[in-house]
């Protein structure tokens, strides 16, 4: 069964062809990231007007790139949240005129819950139980899956996402947008020499990353780093102790939750997840087997919508003409 | 008026007083540095309005949405430089709705926000203490400003 997955939450417009959930026949990703570098960030009016011209011909390439036409679908799953109401109505609306055009069933996804399923799109197939970490700017989630459709939120970031931390963070020390991938190449060149606090939450499966990012704030301000030339070793210092800092906190959290379970797996996805550290960390102290999606699937993207969508439409799971966007659509 | 918070746990009940007071179309208007406790005053403006579960830091979305007693409009304008920014962002519907703003670095886009508003300076003053100062813009924010004064001091006794 091939899927049609459509993809508009935030800032890439996205479509892609998956077949049985798991063979990505095309995988299409117009992202807004050079824009958006710009205003340092994501600016939803700009962000929806610019999935407006980009969507149609989005999901034109990725049907031509898998060789398919309209009839050899079957059916088209779109993410209705969460997300940026504006950005989120372009693909459901879309998903739904094509739907409805093409006589295809349809199915809203929740864009948390197929982070998660970029794992059925690589070589080995993830095994149940499971624990998922969701890591990306807007979202730090633990999340037990006892099979498809069963989700249960272990823990969420009660302040801010490890994303935004890292964005603030590049931000702060002038590193550049998108945060992560700066951060990173700064730490390349530092060391973590300076301790920087970790919120442990012990007892809960919670993160807070904002004490550390106020540590940060205090660390940058005492050692000047506003007034040193750019890029500066200090900087790069801080950047690899941010870091490290985080993906301690992630990967012993995570280690924690997967223990106690007693999970067959554990799954990262997200953005942060394309983080090298991170990716090293989480394989190196879990003593289960650990997937990591490939980096581009990390990120935003559509094949995950139609991996997801396939598993929804197995299970009858599909919605009807009053599929509506939910911008603080939650998991479980 | 001025409060001194020794923890995110005072500045989190100051919020909440904020929030019992707080009636729809009301805009407060957040400002001070990184890591002085913006999100965390907005935590407690959500919970006095009622709002279950986690309010998370808007910064990466620009705004999130929550549904309490009234619909709270959390707003971010961090990433924003320059001001045109802010007017591109549509924010009127959520402005002039009939829930509550809160808008954290309201210093990059004052111009372009309601001149009607509470406004709160927040400052660091040691690893967990913070002076806020209350700057209301109104005869709205005038009274709420006497019943969270009224509040605080019924508290006390």
């Amino acid at each position: 069964m091939k899927i049609l997955g459509i993809e508009s939450s935030c800032d890439e417009t996205a479509a892609a062809v998956v077949e049985d959930g798991t063979k990505i026949l095309s995988n299409i990703i117009a992202s807004q990231v050079e824009i958006h570098s710009r205003y340092g960030g994501i600016v939803p009016e700009i962000a929806s007007r610019q999935h407006l011209l980009s969507v149609i011909p989005v999901v034109e390439q990725a049907l031509s790139n898998a060789s398919v036409t309209p009839d050899g679908l079957s059916a088209i799953a779109v993410t209705n949240g969460p997300g940026l109401a504006g950005s989120l109505l372009v693909g459901v609306n879309l998903a739904k005129a094509l739907a409805l055009a093409w006589d295809l069933p349809l199915i809203g996804i929740n864009h948390l819950e197929a982070h998660i399923y970029a794992n059925w799109l690589g070589e080995d197939t993830p095994v149940f139980p499971l624990l998922a970490l969701i890591v990306s700017g807007g979202h730090t989630d633990l999340v037990l899956m006892s099979n498809h459709g069963e989700l249960l939120l272990l823990g969420r970031t009660r302040d801010d996402a490890a994303g935004e931390a890292f964005d603030k963070v590049a931000r702060m020390l002038e590193l550049g947008y998108p945060g992560g991938p700066a951060v990173e190449r700064a730490s390349r060149e530092g060391t973590p020499r300076y301790h920087l606090p970790r919120a442990w939450l012990k007892g809960s499966d919670d993160f807070s990353f904002s004490g550390l990012k106020t540590a940060v704030v205090r660390l940058a301000e005492e050692l000047g780093i506003s007034t040193m030339p750019h890029p500066n070793s200090v900087a790069a210092d801080i950047a690899a102790s941010f870091q490290r800092s985080v993906v301690d906190v992630l990967v012993t959290k995570t280690t924690a939750a997967a223990n106690r379970h007693g999970v067959k797996q554990v799954l990262l996805a997200g953005g942060v997840a394309a983080n090298e550290l991170l990716r090293e960390t989480v394989v190196r102290r879990l003593p289960t087997p650990v997937l990591v999606p490939d980096p581009v699937l990390c990120t935003d993207n559509a094949a995950m919508i139609a991996s997801c969508g396939y598993f929804h439409l197995l299970a009858g799971k599909v919605a009807g003409w009053d599929l509506d966007v939910i911008p603080g659509l939650k998991l479980g | 008026m001025k409060i001194i918070s020794n923890s995110a746990k005072q500045t989190r009940k100051v919020g909440a007083e904020l929030g019992w007071l707080a009636k729809a179309g009301d805009v407060i208007l957040l400002e001070g540095g990184l890591g002085v406790g913006k999100t965390c005053l907005a935590q407690g403006i959500a919970h006095g309005l009622g709002i279950d579960g986690y309010v998370i830091s808007p910064s990466f979305v620009l705004l999130r949405e929550y549904q309490g007693r009234l619909p709270l409009y959390h707003i971010d304008f961090y990433r924003l430089d320059r001001i045109e920014e802010v007017a591109y962002l549509g924010l009127d519907d959520y402005l002039y709705g009939g829930g509550v703003c809160i808008v954290e670095w309201a210093e990059k886009g004052l111009g372009m926000l309601p001149g009607e508003h509470l406004l709160i300076k927040m400052q660091h003053i040691a690893p967990a203490k913070r002076k806020l100062a209350f700057y209301p813009e109104g005869p709205r924010y005038e009274e709420m400003l006497s019943q969270l004064k009224l509040t605080r001091s019924v508290a006390r006794k």
